[in-house]
């Protein structure tokens, strides 16, 4: 009834929608970086969507099944194999007690969700099960996972009527994600509360510019490069509330993409907002990438999160059919 | 007192009364921080008081909930503004107070004789400036439990250092202008530091992680080193 660590990755750490009711104490939220991706993993394997899930990097771990599981891979394409076999991403998989999980090479995205049906066996910290690195609380022990970690099921099936001596049945359909995410490099934008603190020009050059996504770029936030940003009011600000999409304006002139792990308040300008209906795009972007910013109206950010959210339910009853049909 | 409302993004609601450490508008935004905490909108996730502002975060489904034709933002933006326009009879609530050993020991203030210079007074007037007044948390922030607390007498203020420190010891008491704060954990810091506290600002297993919350009134008292050590080892 448990997944077991043979070998760590990057960052793998257990996250949930995230932790909500304490950021005046200035605990920060953190939650998965690509909640579209959560929710498809969890309704794949029968779950609520907003069950806990393992987010995992490149290099991501090597896991073992310790007993049989219904499980899901989504976002990134890490070309996972399971004792070999193709494991694809938005599908749901059974596998035996005993087989090895592996992930070869970065097909596409940055970050890769697992989940199991019936969840993982958690500490809830705070009414969430979010892995809080600062603090080192919530999820598996406030850590990233280690060799020898092994992560508790919470339900046990046996799923041998299924298997019927097999290692791996992948079944034969998958959830369509494309409405889920952005078409192109394209970030849609929200101007925030100091974005009249730009110079006409710099404005224009937010909009315009293709900007890259630098090295020193994580789950607190994305820096971004590109010809810098004037500003016409030399003020300092006072430290107020920021967000996860919050474009923050550095004292360099570049910019920064505030992301789960973001602080509560900062005193940096805020520029603007990425909406929240294209975090998940951005979430699975990479080092090195480029995205381009054109500026929305709120009706419009709203509107964009409506038909996600939409697209979600329907997929939520596609496969609910879909399992129940096998 | 005026304000501007404003979007954050497309899930905050941003209620700004200007952008200063002032102790009155701090008291309008601790105000209506504990009135919108009872009054607790459908939708609204958290609230989030800081110096001269106070941020609604809101998840907007549930916000806009029962007003299909408005957006989340406007929904909660006439209820803000409900309670604006209707002033409670009493103000604010007094926060609670409460007393904070400090070690100002060298050993534990690596900035403190380098302050006292550039203010041009010995260090234990430094100690008794700092410790000879009452201090208000206008906001919790930055790191989880972190206080900003102020306002510093005016011949003790002084600028971040230029270069930030990689690693502030958890506890550190530092001052950046005319504001004052304690690290709840090691991290990153650019305040200059002028003492430590063996009290844990933050403590995930207790019920009430942070040992402060916006509002409260602090003062510090000078303890020795031995002290210091006897306090942390008991707690």
């Amino acid at each position: 009834m448990s997944l077991l660590v043979l070998k760590p990755g990057l960052l793998d750490t257990i996250q949930d929608r995230g932790r909500f009711g304490y950021a005046h104490l200035g605990i920060n939220p953190t939650g998965v970086m690509d909640i579209s991706a959560m929710s498809v993993s969890n309704l794949l394997v029968g779950n609520k969507p907003d069950e806990a899930v393992l987010e995992m990097h490149f290099p991501a771990p090597r896991l073992r099944f310790e007993s049989a599981a219904l499980f899901a891979l989504t976002g990134a394409d890490f070309d996972a194999r399971l004792d070999g076999q193709v494991v694809p991403v938005h599908t749901p998989v059974v596998a035996a007690a005993g087989t090895a999980l592996e992930f070869r090479k970065p097909l596409s995205g940055a970050r890769c969700y697992l989940s199991v049906s019936g969840g993982f066996e958690m500490e809830s910290w705070l009414g969430s099960r979010s892995t809080n690195l600062a603090v080192q609380a919530g999820g598996f022990h406030g850590r990233a996972l280690q060799t020898d970690d092994v992560l508790p099921f919470r339900r046990a099936t046996d799923y041998g009527d299924i298997l019927k001596g097999k290692k791996i049945i992948v079944f034969p359909w998958k959830a369509d994600v494309r409405g889920l995410y952005p078409g192109d490099e394209t970030l849609r934008f929200f101007p925030g509360a100091e974005y009249e603190w730009l110079t006409p020009g710099s404005k224009e050059r937010l909009v315009t510019t293709h900007w890259k996504i630098t090295p020193h770029s994580d789950r607190m936030g994305y820096r971004i490069e590109g010809p810098a940003l004037d500003r016409n009011e030399a003020v300092e600000l006072v430290s107020s509330a920021v967000v996860p999409g919050t474009i923050q304006l550095l004292p360099n002139g570049q910019f920064i993409i505030l992301m789960a792990d973001s602080q509560t308040t900062g005193g940096y300008p805020r520029i603007g907002h990425v909406i929240g209906a294209d975090m998940p795009g951005l979430a699975q972007m990479r080092v090195g990438e480029v995205l381009r910013l054109q500026q929305v109206d709120l009706q419009a950010a709203e509107a964009a999160k409506a038909v996600q959210i939409q697209g979600l339910l329907r997929m939520r009853w596609g496969i609910y059919f879909a399992l129940h049909a096998v | 007192m005026p304000c501007r409302i404003a979007p954050l993004g497309d899930r905050g609601l941003l209620i700004d009364w200007g952008n200063r450490i002032d102790e009155a508008l701090n008291r309008q935004v601790l105000s209506l921080w504990d009135r919108l905490r009872r009054a607790s909108p459908p939708g609204v996730s958290d609230l989030v008081p800081a110096y001269s502002s106070l941020t609604l975060i809101f998840n907007a489904p549930d916000a806009r909930h029962g007003v299909p034709a408005a957006t989340a933002y406007d929904t909660l933006r006439r209820q803000v503004e409900h309670l604006l326009a209707n002033p409670p009879e009493t103000e604010e609530t007094t926060g609670r107070q409460i007393r904070i050993p400090v070690c100002y020991d060298q050993t534990m203030a690596p900035d403190l004789p380098a302050l006292a210079a550039r203010c041009g007074l010995p260090a234990d007037k430094v100690v008794e400036l700092h410790t000879g007044r009452e201090y208000r948390v206008f906001m919790l922030g930055f790191l989880p439990g972190f206080p900003y607390m102020g306002t510093v007498d005016e011949q003790i203020a002084t600028p971040r250092l230029s270069e930030p420190r990689s690693r502030v010891p958890a506890g550190s008491v530092g001052i950046a202008g005319a504001q004052t704060g304690i690290y709840p954990l090691e991290s990153p810091g650019g305040w200059n530091l002028i003492g430590r506290t063996p009290l844990r600002l933050f403590d995930a297993q207790r019920a009430e992680p942070t040992l402060l919350q916006p509002g409260d009134r602090v003062r510090f008292f000078p303890i020795s080193p031995r002290e210091f050590h006897q306090i942390q080892a008991g707690s």
